[in-house]
């Protein structure tokens, strides 16, 4: 009776469709996510570059297209300067950060036993509250007279407070290894728990010790981890404006700072599309080089 | 009941069903049987709608299926990890399919209590999925494609992750569960034992195509190919040319000796070489040589694997590699061949048990 | 006689590190509770006593209740929005075969890795191109992009750990895909879609870099914050509005991380 009631009842031509080509199901899934991101990355993005060819002219914005804001960014020292010291503070930062992030990587992977879901959660927590928080509590720290230079004085450390703490490249590096630290480890550690211990108790088992091991061994195979740690946070940092506003000073302004100043303060939306194309173009240069290098060590 | 048309499938370039077409009566057990990567679990979720046919047609009683999406479909099947929904109880679970067909509630329960008595498993009812041994999770997954009254179950190596001993048992219920309710089943099983135990027909498959559709003794004793020779059950394998001696059409049997050919070899030709094949249980084994017209060959006893109730004597015969497979009952309390390896024997054989295949 | 005392034995050197990592991480944000429980204005030690009088200080400030609420309702527009969007996404990214999947999810993930500051310019040059006014809508449209990637990557773990057979048991008596994911894959996907709503809420809540270029007279928190950076007198009272805000955003990121991974093969048991 149940049979003869299902096939009484004939499939829809889209379902007969759908049920023939699963493809079309994915798609179908996935189009109202992929069509959101399509109208929000691609439109934006191309807007920024056509704007990004205007001009400025008094007040108002003229909008025949010229190179202009780009040969006026190649006249002018202080924009190259710019880039090149973000991406000299990003690279710091990611390489310091990296270096840092992956014996806790390592730690996790194959010390912790028990409580190592806990020991993730630990670790990522931080990363997803307020970035502006976690970079106001370091300027409270690293203030004139902010945390850590009263508790020096008043321990007989110092006499005067350390004005280097607080606006300085070095703060912005500390800063940006304590934000970002969450996405340095999170690949490293899964690259880490991927390898076969057998692997490595065979390495043992041929005489290797702890150390040959782990260079001949392990942190081979974790490369590709390593590689990925060092674009997903590069990237990003390259960006950042608020770390480099905050704890910078002038001598840690980022081309971050200035895209920001020009789409705010100075009012110039042109020039500062023009500034956020050419960034976009060296993060993407950095992201390409990234790659070869992943696929050298991924062989 | 069922018919498959030269139903093929391929995943980008691979080719994992090739031009397969079947015919399935109403009220059968039928078996798809084949090791892992012979396209017959792709054959049943063909079947059963998970998997889109490439080209041909299915045909459930005369009407193409092959276009209509899974639940629209008047089949059940039985999971091989059973797919018993881990947030619902035993009760739900075997309810599930009912909510669509809008059976009234106490009816639903009389039926869903109907289910648990056929499947032993009273008083079950408000257990989950992970309160349940394996062989309760098959009886539920059972219950809860049957309570919808399908026209054809299917069940993808539903036996698999029991352990021998409930294995066995298993296949006597599932046995007489499809002959009490008459509905048609399809097997698949890559576990040669459990297709001849439980199946009215066996379709052997290999490479994605079938090779041979019999019936358990039909598949034992008259195997078409090497393949299915050898797949079901043991078989010894001799090389062997054909020629004509007289009248009577002979061969050269290598560790046999010369045999004349009947039946199947008659319409071999002179100079041809085929295969010579010979089940353990039709050979014999003796101490002497044996009187009367019987073949025989002498060898010597090699290995002994005692299995109780029976036991497997290998024997070392001249022109011939690998030692030859001999099927030997046993008596209660006698090991007959206890104690003989290293000893001359002889191999005996009767012409009708031979099967003559080609050599591939 | 030494024990051998088996081979991954414990190191202690490194067991230090990760404990004064631990440290560095956790350290600087637990100023913030610290000195807004301190009774003097600036921010330095010695502490000068207990007082709880700048978190009464935040119930006379009704710009930072507006922001507050503003931020309360675009959080809870988004993590819904996004979870809608990416339940069916991820299901799609671990079911299906298609060609040109690779493409179209490394596309989907692009802002995982794209600095906010320039999706949140590129945002504002096409909505002031169009003519739209900035406002908490435009906010939160900014902060779905933001989302989208992380919303599919948490889910996508549980959706490739869900044994498929479950859904297709679901087709086979009968129910159609709708009924199927009603009935059978959302209530054993519960957690994971939690996991889901709380993430996207925070990270909603707590974002700055979109809301700073699209929003428009009305205010999220962190834009309130921001713009109260400026004067130090309100250091303190900005430290317990932090305090308040870690609190929440701690719990719903730890409730979140905890909950999608119930059902999922702890990742110590693996070997």
């Amino acid at each position: 009776m149940t049979a003869m009631a299902l096939t009484q009842r004939p499939a829809s031509v889209l379902s007969r469709l759908l049920h023939r080509h699963e493809a079309c199901r994915g798609w179908l899934l996935l189009a109202p996510a992929l069509c959101l991101m399509l109208v929000a990355i691609l439109f934006p993005l191309g807007s920024t570059l056509v704007m990004s060819t205007w001009s400025l002219d008094g007040y108002s914005v003229d909008r025949t297209p010229t190179l202009g804001n780009y040969s006026a960014m190649l006249g002018q020292p202080m924009f190259g300067a710019l880039i090149g010291r973000s991406l000299v503070v990003a690279t710091i930062a990611t390489v310091v950060t990296v270096a840092l992030c992956y014996p806790m990587a390592y730690f996790v992977a194959f010390h912790v036993h028990r409580h190592k879901a806990l020991w993730l959660i630990l670790l990522t927590l931080p990363f997803w509250t307020s970035y502006l928080l976690r970079v106001f509590a370091w300027k409270v720290v690293l203030g004139y007279e902010g945390v850590l230079n009263t508790a020096l004085i008043g321990l007989g450390i110092v006499q005067e407070p350390l004005a280097a703490l607080l606006y300085s490249q070095t703060a912005v590096t500390l800063v940006l290894a304590h934000s970002w630290a969450a996405f340095a480890i999170l690949p490293i550690y899964v690259s880490l728990e991927k390898i076969d211990r057998s692997y490595i108790e065979a390495a043992a088992d041929l005489g290797d010790g702890l150390t040959r091991r782990f260079w001949r061994i392990t942190f081979p195979l974790s490369l590709p981890g390593v590689v990925a740690a060092f674009f997903m946070m590069f990237v990003p940092t390259v960006g950042d404006y608020i770390t480099p506003a905050m704890v910078g000073g002038p001598d840690g302004m980022m081309v971050g700072n200035l895209i920001q100043a020009m789409f705010g303060p100075m009012n110039n939306w042109p020039a500062g599309a023009a500034l956020s194309v050419v960034m976009m173009l060296t993060i993407g240069l950095a992201g390409l080089a990234f790659l070869a290098v992943g696929r050298l060590v991924g062989r | 009941m069922i018919s498959l048309r030269n139903v093929c499938k391929s995943f980008g370039r691979m080719q994992v069903v090739n031009d397969v077409s079947l015919e399935i009566a109403a009220g059968e057990f039928f078996s798809l049987l084949g090791a892992s990567g012979s396209g017959k679990t792709t054959l049943l979720r063909m079947i059963a709608g998970f998997e889109a046919v490439t080209s041909g047609q299915i045909l459930i009683d005369g009407q193409p299926m092959q276009d209509t999406p899974p639940h629209l479909r008047p089949i059940n099947m039985v999971f091989q990890n059973y797919a018993i929904f881990p947030h619902l109880t035993v009760r739900d679970n075997i309810a599930y399919g009912l909510r669509r067909l809008g059976t009234p509630k106490a009816e639903q329960a009389r039926m869903v209590d109907a289910m648990l008595e056929l499947i032993a498993l009273p008083g079950y009812g408000d257990r989950r999925a992970h309160q349940l041994s394996g062989g309760q999770m098959q009886r539920v997954a059972l219950a809860r494609a049957l309570i919808l009254k399908p026209k054809l179950l299917l069940l993808d190596e539903p036996l698999g992750a029991l352990d021998k001993q409930l294995r066995e048992q298993m296949q006597i219920e599932l046995r007489s569960l499809q002959r009490q309710l008459g509905i048609t089943f399809v097997l698949v099983t890559h576990d040669q034992e459990e297709a001849l135990t439980l199946s009215d027909r066996v379709a052997v498959m290999a490479n994605g195509q079938v090779i041979q559709v019999d019936t358990p003794s039909g598949l034992y004793d008259r195997p078409k190919t090497r393949q299915v020779a050898a797949f079901v059950g043991t078989m010894n394998f001799f090389d062997a040319t054909v020629r004509t001696d007289g009248s009577a059409r002979i061969a050269d049997v290598a560790g046999l000796g010369v045999m004349t050919l009947n039946g199947s070899g008659q319409g071999r030709t002179d100079g041809e070489r085929v295969l010579v094949a010979l089940r353990p249980e039709g050979l014999g084994l003796s101490r002497t040589k044996p009187e009367g017209p019987a073949y025989a060959v002498a060898g010597q006893l090699q290995a002994r694997q005692y299995l109780g109730g029976r036991q497997l004597l290998h024997v070392q015969v001249a022109g011939r590699a690998a030692p030859v497979t001999v099927a030997a009952g046993a008596a209660r309390g006698e090991d007959p061949w206890s104690g003989d390896e290293g000893s001359p024997v002889w191999l005996t054989w009767a012409p009708d048990a031979v099967t003559i295949l080609d050599p591939t | 006689m030494a024990r051998y005392i088996g081979f991954h034995r414990p190191n202690r050197p490194l067991a230090l590190y990760a404990g004064a990592f631990a440290v560095f991480l956790y350290l600087p944000i637990l100023f913030i509770p610290l000195f807004s429980f301190n009774a003097g204005v600036y921010v330095k030690f010695p502490l000068e006593g207990f007082t709880l009088a700048w978190y009464a200080d935040l119930f006379q400030r009704e710009p930072l209740q507006r922001a507050f609420w503003n931020s309360v309702q675009v959080a809870a527009v988004v993590s819904l929005s996004s979870t809608v969007l990416a339940v069916p996404a991820a299901m799609a990214i671990a079911r299906y075969r298609m060609p040109g999947k690779r493409a179209a999810v490394s596309f989907i993930m692009l802002p995982l890795v794209l600095p906010g500051l320039i999706l949140g310019v590129a945002l504002l040059t096409v909505l002031n191109g169009l003519g739209v006014r900035l406002s908490l809508v435009t906010v939160a449209l900014g902060h779905m992009v933001i989302c989208l990637p992380y919303a599919i990557s948490v889910l996508l773990p549980r959706f490739i750990g869900f044994s498929r057979s479950l859904e297709e048991a679901s087709a086979d008596l009968g129910e159609s895909p709708w009924w199927t994911f009603l009935r059978v894959t959302l209530p054993c996907n519960m957690p994971g879609v939690l996991a889901c709503l709380l993430m996207t809420f925070t990270i909603s809540f707590d974002e700055f870099f979109m809301a700073f270029f699209l929003s428009g007279t009305e205010p999220t928190l962190p834009m309130y914050i921001w713009s109260q950076l400026r004067f130090p007198q309100d250091f303190p009272s900005l430290l317990a509005l932090s305090t308040l805000i870690l609190v929440a955003s701690f719990a719903m990121v730890f409730a979140s991380l905890k909950l999608g991974r119930v059902g999922l093969a702890p990742a110590g048991e693996r070997r």
